[in-house]
């Protein structure tokens, strides 16, 4: 069997043979010429990585992955065709070709179906220092898991059990190409350790995590520091109460209200849009948020979690505003979607890099004073999110507030609404931005939500 | 596995890579190190197309090809897990080497001979992709648009697909396990949108198996799939706000079935129940649930999404009772956890693919029948929620707290359904919720064959199902008074 690039150490990224990778990219996208294809544009992408887990001191896991895929999408005019590999040998991309082009054969033509524009294709891209191999051992990597671990367990004699501390350090390749001549390609690294412990008291048991991830991992959080998080987390937990039935102020903690933020970006995504399946259809200049409220997308922000050169098809990302004094200034658009609906793309193939809601100057404890009485959501759970609709209604855990105090721990309990209504409701923005993914925001202070209970 | 089985993964796995039975023996035999308790060998190869319509046009295609070769080795409670997407020696070796590494050096172990025991299988060895031309396929697909834009004008959008996966699997352990499965996968989903009087709704059906295409086609199931999307999305179009507050809930036969995969199935995996994580960790004997409650995971029902010949780590699956007239009887278990906590296997030892380390998984999790006639459960309420169809779940295995949210539901008034109501999270505590079930109707049926669990970062598929039941008290997450 005849192989085009030769296996590397697990985990060992130095054997990346980037000229050989691209290579393999050129060479397929002249096969779908020579196959007929009007067009064509290819995705491979490589990561080696090394994961360690530590449960109660002792190694669980220890596991060394590298993944490949290579995928090619070809155009006939306005027809589609699909494949992708993880098997890089010559036999099997050029049988990825052929069954794209198969594809393409009987799928119908569809007149906005093709690549990006030429015009906008990132022929020239920035660096975004997001390259920044950890050279550890095996030995080094269980070290730091189990510090993690360690500083959790020891922190209150409530701690009890552990579902363990973990590390994890990887590198990704990364290649687009199409048939414009565009070939770009780009290394990024992603180092994360975190711990997951249960805390116990009168035989109920709460668990709850922390984590830190880094492009870099000299700035990951100590993890003294991660696993005392933690362990507050779960600690904070024992003793919840249910709550009742009613109405109140809600302030959704930071990692929460990234989630409010993310079912805004699938209602405003050119998916929903020009499929008419989404709660802000059409809303296009009109007001969706409170008159203070600034969304906006800054995709090069060096060394960020969320950042990318260039989209997934090629395309030029920039910094816009996606809300602008509360006004929907921009949809998150392919090319496919703008071409639907008649505009251009704004550069979000696969979606969006640092997506950031303009906060208030306040902290968490600043949002709950605010708020004086209800509730601090700090999880919550379930898939009740309906874009189409925007219902939303979800099940949470968290803490009951009076005068901007925390009182106690609360479970068992639903949050529901419109997710219109809570954009429209929304407060306050914390300063407690987390950025830790492509969305960044601090805590939402929401005026009122229904809250079930028994 | 049965020999054909073997066979097929032979021709697929080890002879393209120039590996053979003896090769694979060799590696175990070198993983074996003084303190490892086991190793085992995993390749896959699989290929998996999808072809989708919208806007009435059949305008896009996928197809992939994977394969690769996982390898572990397990000393007590740590396991080393390396992978390779190549089915080549060096390759091999060296994911041996690093899944070993977590064991002390020492002398080479040993490995017990060949155990190669058939099973029979539960599902064809027959390629699903191929019973179907690309033009069938095609021709499917605008049948079913066809039929769901048919039933209502108010449907604007219809979204159909079909997806197909064809996988070969062979597993080699130092215990002597050397068995392979052949196995077909089949999906298909119709969701559409509906808009009248400026309100929008949406509404989806589909269903699948281990079978081939075919089973589309036969007693119209596609077709069906088309209309049941249509009906549901008419029924949410009419529906009014969710109640807010506890209250009686019957669920409705099949995917409501949820409800055990979440208030009990995760909670009942080996893995969480050695580390003692689980509600439910060291309450085997102990009633959990009401007697009502006889809940089954079962691995080997003929063609089910859930079912597998084997798991992947080659023991065959079975029929486990986990909850018997609500007593705890039995959790399901991997090697590894098994091991562990010794107790038996299960069967239950599943991965997402080469590319993951296995653990305990659900299969097919089912309420066993009870005797109540539907509708007389039903009339039992006073004022309640009567759920039909659900979406997803979700549950914290620790503290026992489980979601899931309503897709079709009903308000219950005086024993009679009343209205439908919009979509809905509810949510309980898992050992509280089942001690609360206190009825049970006689119409068990398993869901259509949708179910993906997802468990640490791991998707597979699964089957959910249970006869119409209530709990008598759920909190219910609506915005209504």
């Amino acid at each position: 069997m005849s192989q085009l690039i030769k296996q590397a150490r697990s985990g060992d990224p130095a054997d990346f043979n980037t000229d050989e990778l691209k290579n393999i990219v050129e060479t397929m996208l002249g096969e779908a010429r020579l196959k007929g294809a009007s067009s064509a544009e290819a995705g491979l992408n490589i990561e080696t990585g090394l994961s360690v887990t530590v449960r109660m001191g002792e190694v669980e896991t220890v596991e060394h992955n590298r993944d490949r895929s290579f995928g090619l999408t070809v155009y006939f005019g306005k027809r589609k065709g699909s494949a992708s590999t993880t098997d890089f040998s010559r036999q099997a991309i050029t049988d990825t070709v052929q069954a794209a082009c198969d594809i393409a054969r009987y799928t119908e033509e569809d007149e906005y179906a093709g690549l990006a524009d030429k015009d906008r294709l990132a022929m020239t891209y920035p660096d975004l220092n997001l390259d920044h191999s950890w050279e550890l051992s095996t030995e080094h990597a269980i070290e730091i898991a189990r510090q993690c671990e360690d500083s959790a367990l020891s922190f209150d004699k409530q701690i009890s059990n552990s579902e363990g501390g973990y590390l994890t350090t990887h590198k990704d390749y990364r290649i687009y190409a199409n048939s414009h001549g565009l070939c770009g390609h780009y290394f990024s690294t992603r180092h994360s350790t975190g711990c997951t412990v249960i805390a116990s008291k009168s035989e109920r048991m709460e668990r709850d995590y922390w984590y830190s991830i880094s492009r870099k991992h000299e700035h990951l959080d100590a993890p003294e520091d991660i696993g005392k998080m933690a362990a507050q987390r779960a600690l904070q937990r024992l003793g919840a109460v249910r709550t009742k039935t009613q109405r109140v102020p809600v302030v959704f903690q930071a990692e929460v209200a990234r989630g409010l933020l993310g079912h805004f970006v699938r209602a405003v995504s050119g998916g929903a849009q020009y499929r008419e399946a989404s709660f802000l259809l059409g809303k296009l200049n009109e007001s969706v948020f409170p008159e203070r409220i600034r969304i906006d997308e800054r995709p090069h922000i060096k060394q960020a979690i969320g950042s990318a050169p260039f989209d997934s098809e090629g395309v030029v990302n920039t910094e816009h505003d996606i809300v602008t004094d509360g006004i929907l200034q921009s949809y998150v658009l392919d090319s496919y979607a703008a071409r639907r609906l008649a505009t251009q793309t704004t550069g979000n193939a696969g979606g969006v890099h640092n997506l950031f809601i303009q906060h208030d100057g306040k902290d968490l404890a600043g949002l709950l004073k605010e708020m004086g009485t209800g509730i601090l959501v700090t999880e919550v759970m379930g898939q009740g999110v309906n874009i189409v609709t925007g219902d939303y209604s979800r099940g949470g855990t968290g803490f009951w507030v009076e005068n901007g105090e925390i009182q106690y721990p609360i479970e068992e309990f639903t949050l529901a609404g419109n997710l219109a209504d809570i954009y429209r409701n929304l407060a306050l923005v914390g300063n407690d931005v987390d950025t830790r993914s492509s969305l960044c925001t601090g805590s939402w202070l929401i005026n009122e939500m229904m809250i079930a209970s028994s | 596995m049965t020999d054909k089985h073997l066979q097929i993964a032979t021709q697929n796995l080890l002879i393209p890579a120039e590996l053979d039975e003896s090769i694979l023996s060799k590696v175990l035999h070198s993983m074996m190190g003084h303190d490892i308790d086991y190793a085992d060998v995993y390749l896959q190869s699989s290929r998996h197309e999808s072809w989708v319509l919208e806007d009435s046009l059949v305008k896009d295609g996928q197809y992939n090809i994977e394969q690769g070769v996982g390898v572990r080795a397990v000393s007590g409670e740590k396991t080393g897990f390396a992978y390779s997407d190549e089915i080549i020696l060096p390759a091999l070796t060296s994911a041996a080497d690093a899944a070993r590494a977590i064991a002390r050096q020492g002398q080479a172990g040993s490995i017990r001979s060949w155990d190669k025991r058939a099973v029979p299988a539960l599902y064809t060895e027959e390629d699903p992709l191929s019973v179907l031309s690309a033009d069938q396929k095609i021709q499917l697909l605008r049948a079913v648009d066809a039929e769901a834009r048919k039933q209502d004008p108010a449907i604007k959008q219809v979204i159909a697909s079909i997806a197909g996966v064809h996988e070969v699997v062979l597993v080699a352990a130092s215990d002597g396990t050397l068995s392979a499965d052949v196995r077909p996968l089949v999906r298909m989903n119709v969701s559409v949108i509906a808009e009248r009087d400026g309100r929008r709704e949406q509404g989806s059906a589909g269903g699948g198996g281990r079978v081939t295409y075919n089973y589309f086609l036969e007693e119209e199931r596609a077709l069906g799939y088309a209309r049941e999307a249509v009906r549901q999305v008419l029924v949410n179009l009419d529906a009014k706000e969710a109640p807010a507050g506890a209250m009686p809930v019957v669920l409705g036969p099949g995917w409501p079935g949820v409800l055990l995969h979440e208030a009990v199935g995760h909670g009942l995996e080996g893995d969480f129940n050695r580390k003692g994580s689980s509600v439910f960790s060291g309450r085997i004997g102990e009633q959990v649930a009401s007697k009502h409650c006889t809940v089954i995971d079962d691995g080997s029902i003929a063609q089910r999404r859930g079912s597998l010949s084997m798991d992947d780590e080659g023991t065959p699956t079975q029929k486990n009772v986990l909850i018997e007239k609500g007593i705890l009887k039995n959790y399901m278990q991997d090697k590894q956890n098994a091991r562990l906590m010794n107790l038996p296997v299960t069967g239950n030892g599943r991965r997402e693919s080469y590319a993951h380390m296995p653990m305990p998984r659900m299969t097919n999790t089912y309420l066993a029948n009870g005797d109540y006639d539907p509708q007389e459960i039903i009339k039992s309420v006073d004022k309640g929620l009567y759920a039909v169809n659900l979406g997803g779940g979700q549950v914290d295995i620790t503290s026992g707290k489980f979601v899931f949210s309503t897709s079709e539901a009903y308000m219950i008034e005086k024993g009679k359904i009343t209205y439908p109501v919009k979509g809905a999270t509810l949510i309980g505590n898992g050992p509280e919720s089942m001690n609360l079930v206190s009825m049970v109707g006689n119409d068990m049926s398993l869901d259509t064959g949708v179910g993906v669990c997802g468990k640490e970062g791991q998707s597979v598929p699964v089957g959910v199902g249970q006869p119409t039941l209530l709990v008598d008290r759920l909190t219910v997450g609506g915005t209504g008074t």
